[in-house]
């Protein structure tokens, strides 16, 4: 019954993730569009949700929904005279084929490799050994740094760049 | 077949990543080519978290790794928003088209 019900949410997830993703590109308004993908986001986080990764599916709430979002929606209002998308070239007929093309192979390799899967039982909290591999000594502390600084010069670029001369 | 496991989320992932390819390929409009860029991230996350529950559930380095994608994807957005508005000053336009002052 357990099994029934997560199957089913994993279901309904994965159609409105889908769906939502196509939104994204197909509807013509981009504002739309913009919505389509918060709700793809928040998706995303039930999916971390179901994958007992409950550290990241708050951390996907808080930066994704939470501030990319609202960056992406900012952008569009500001360049706002193209609010209507451009049909799309030829290239789709190109494009489609290879996208269709990408989901076979995977597939395929998904489907044909036996995985080795674990079948010890998930970590129920993860919050804390998550800090201890971030910040611990056999852990990501340089990356963690380095993260840091990737962040603070992206944040001194975008203001560089976007400064008026 | 319907029981979910490992390979269902890969699936997924995968779909979502060709979605977002096929976006960032015919899209004109460029908020929207780095709103499927985003997609694209997204579902590389997807395939780092399920392969880290499902082969080491014990070790979290595929979560940990999915934090720096996240980090990176922010970053990203960050900069390219901001060469988006700089071009958008100049052209009066967010088309791709209109998108080639580094063509000689």
């Amino acid at each position: 019954m357990l099994d029934l019900t997560y199957s089913l949410t994993f279901y309904l997830m994965a159609i409105i993730a889908v769906a939502s993703a196509l939104g994204v590109i197909f509807l013509r308004d981009v504002f739309r569009s913009a919505l389509c993908l918060i709700l793809l986001f928040m998706t995303v986080a039930g999916i971390y949700v179901m994958l007992h990764a409950d550290f990241l599916a708050v951390v996907q709430i808080l930066v994704y929904v939470g501030a990319i979002s609202i960056l992406i929606i900012v952008a569009i209002m500001l360049t706002r005279d193209a609010r209507q998308g451009q049909p799309m070239g030829k290239i789709k007929w190109i494009a489609g084929p290879v996208a269709l093309a990408l989901i076979a192979v995977i597939a395929w390799g998904v489907l044909n490799t036996p995985f080795e899967v674990a079948t010890a039982a998930p970590q129920e909290e993860t919050v804390k050994p998550l800090g201890n591999l971030l910040f611990g000594n056999p852990g990501y502390l340089l990356t963690t740094e380095i993260a840091a600084v990737l962040l603070l010069s992206a944040i001194l670029g975008a203001i560089a760049v976007i400064r008026e001369k | 077949m319907f029981t979910v496991g490992l390979m269902h989320f890969l699936i997924l992932s995968a779909a979502l990543f060709a979605i977002g390819l096929f976006g960032v390929i015919t899209q004109r409009n460029v908020i929207k080519v780095i709103m499927c860029l985003e997609i694209m991230l997204n579902a590389v996350n997807i395939a780092l978290i399920a392969f880290s529950q499902a082969v080491a559930p014990t070790s979290l380095t595929g979560q940990v790794f999915a934090i720096f994608v996240m980090v990176v994807a922010a970053a990203e957005v960050a900069v390219g928003i901001a060469i988006v508005f700089s071009i958008y000053r100049n052209r009066e336009s967010v088309d791709m088209e209109n998108f080639n002052i580094l063509k000689w």
